[in-house]
């Protein structure tokens, strides 16, 4: 993780948005997490455009067929396919539509309990203070990804319960943050100003606090998006996620398990797009907190 | 310290009791146990049987207050599936999630804190920019995926370990290797920073001042303080391990309570997940309990807190 250059050019006399702004531009950890997400975000949304077979459709005259690039290949399926035929650059393509919609959603779930939770248990104090927290420490306590994998399999596996389990299950940290951001910036002077002059608990907390807390707010939404990916692909691994034939990577990772001693590029392919999804994602997080709050960067 | 204890008891005992509570409801709220295991039948008489041969007709709060009472007398009630007392899979099943989460947290503990130590040590040298990159890669590489590259390495290039099964010791070297990876990010981070700030700390640069040697003030100075938050961390790390088991466990064959719990949900079999989410939840508070334990003997500025 590179640090944020911090050039000869002077900082003074910029806005904090522009300086933001200023040390994204200059932070390649960012730059390159960006870029490999907005390009990802792009084939997903093109996927049905630029995939040139449908990712259900089956051929089985044409199985277990090897990328382009080793021995036997052809460039009809640049990917090769997958034991039942299907294309697999195509199904790769749609998967990552699943891998993001699931990040996103789920992380977008959690982002809204954890945070309303936080920032009532840091303003209010007190009573509802001891109770979130109480709820937080049940919450840590529990097997997180067994408990994902009964109630999916249980309420019935479809990509909406997937999302639903996956951001009921994770808010704690937004929760942990919120919370403390919360308690510093209930004693600032703004917040004392705006209740003389009036304002009532819902406007100090939606117009004071809650602008305030936009910036970590998205660091962790960032970072969450990250591991819901990676909890999504693994309950699909597991067979308590997505159901078949639904092209995620986590699935057809777990499909490649069975040729992987032959044709090993079932499973690599799509874990390196899930890896690299990943990374770039938690890049993009690091640099915004690196932007956002440079002084905190460790 | 003994007030401490206890009241960090009562506490314990009391998250353990709540998440009994909400394990037992979220499961019966996703599911009718006798529908789920009656399956894809959708026979309406074999469902009623079912219903009054386990008494899943009772109310709610009977079943949890029976299913309590049973777990607090050592009756953990008796497996749908297996037709064997839940407690006894359990305890067969245990030694190998136990012994896997121990190498694991041995390999996390061998590459982070030395490595998050040599980083301190030298800020933005090549081993720092290493240590830190690890720490990337290492968050976001999916865990199953990084078993099965594993497993096609060291089956078709490098057959010197086993790659399924849980016979002998060997059959645990790569399991641990990356389940024991996975918490390598957050013990490895929090190790470098405690060391950053108590390297600039006064009392390292008195120790300096005297003229001890760099690696004697690390030692007796540094290490014991950066490492106090080391301590409760590697506590949560080991509860995750146990809960991380699920994927691991399933990846390399090994025959513990992660494939036991998979497998029970595969067989719609709810005594046994209860039970198991259960036990995975008590083996997390029993350890950060003895992790707040340790840090207050430790430091006794907690014991206030």
């Amino acid at each position: 993780m590179a640090s944020v250059s911090h050039a000869a050019e002077p900082e003074y006399g910029l806005s904090p948005a522009a300086l933001t702004r200023r040390r994204l531009r200059r932070h390649p950890g960012f730059l390159f997490g960006a870029s490999v997400v907005l390009v990802m975000t792009i084939l997903a949304v093109l996927a049905p455009l630029i995939a040139e077979h449908h990712p259900y459709a089956q051929d089985l005259s044409r199985r277990l067929m090897p990328p382009a690039w080793s021995e036997g290949g052809s460039w009809a399926h640049p990917f090769g396919t997958d034991h039942l035929g299907r294309d697999y650059l195509s199904r790769m393509l749609h998967g990552a539509r699943i891998s993001l919609i699931i990040g996103f959603c789920a992380a977008a779930i959690g982002c809204v309990v954890g945070v309303t939770l936080g920032i009532c248990a840091g303003y209010f104090g007190g009573r509802i203070d001891q109770l979130v927290s109480y709820l937080l420490t049940c919450q840590l306590s529990l097997p997180n990804v067994l408990l994902a994998m009964s109630l999916v399999f249980f309420i019935g596996p479809s990509v909406y319960v997937v999302i639903g389990v996956i951001g009921l299950l994770h808010w704690h940290y937004y929760l942990v943050v919120a919370r403390a951001s919360t308690m510093r910036i209930r004693q600032l002077e703004y917040v004392t100003a705006a209740r003389a002059i009036g304002c009532n608990n819902r406007q100090i907390l939606l117009s004071e606090i809650l602008p305030n807390l936009v910036n970590q707010v998205i660091v962790i939404f960032t970072l969450e998006v990250g591991s819901a990916i990676i909890v999504e692909a693994s309950l699909s691994f597991l067979g308590v996620g997505v159901p078949a034939p639904t092209p995620s990577w986590g699935l057809m990772i777990s499909e490649g398990k069975q040729s992987m001693f032959f044709l090993p590029w079932l499973v690599i392919l799509p874990g390196a797009a899930l890896f690299l999804l990943v990374i770039a994602v938690n890049l993009m997080g690091d640099g915004l907190r690196d932007a956002t709050a440079p002084e905190g960067r460790a | 310290m003994l007030r401490f204890a206890v009241r960090r008891g009562v506490l314990a005992l009391s998250v353990a009791f709540t998440v009994s509570i909400i394990a037992f409801v979220l499961l019966h709220v996703a599911t009718d146990p006798a529908e789920a295991l009656a399956g894809e039948l959708e026979d309406v008489d074999l469902v009623q049987q079912l219903r009054e041969q386990y008494g899943l007709d009772r109310p709610l709060v009977v079943q949890y207050g029976d299913w309590i009472a049973g777990l607090l007398r050592g009756d953990f009630g008796e497996s749908f599936y297996w037709r064997v007392p839940v407690g006894d899979l359990i305890v067969s099943h245990a030694p190998v999630t136990i012994r896997l989460a121990l190498s694991s947290l041995c390999v996390t503990i061998l590459v982070a804190i030395p490595l998050g130590m040599a980083a301190a040590m030298n800020p933005n040298s090549v081993i720092d920019r290493f240590a830190l990159s690890l720490a990337v890669a290492a968050q976001a590489v999916p865990n199953f995926w990084l078993g099965l590259l594993c497993i096609i390495l060291f089956a078709v290039m490098l057959p010197i370990f086993p790659v399924s099964g849980d016979y002998t010791w060997r059959h645990f070297v790569l399991p641990s290797l990356v389940l024991g990876l996975s918490s390598v990010p957050y013990v490895m981070r929090l190790t470098r920073a405690g060391l950053l700030d108590v390297m600039a700390s006064d009392y390292v640069r008195t120790a300096r001042a005297k003229g001890y040697m760099t690696i004697g003030v690390l030692m007796r100075h540094a290490m014991r303080n950066a490492l106090l938050p080391v301590v409760s961390v590697l506590a949560i790390q080991l509860g995750h391990k146990f809960g991380g088991s699920v994927v691991t466990e399933s990846v390399f064959a090994l025959n513990g309570l992660g494939r036991l719990a998979l497998n029970s949900i595969l067989a719609a079999d709810i005594p046994m997940i209860q039970t198991l989410v259960f036990v995975f939840a008590l083996i997390f508070v029993v350890l950060t309990f003895l992790a707040d334990l340790m840090n207050a003997w430790l430091d006794p500025r907690l014991r206030l807190g």
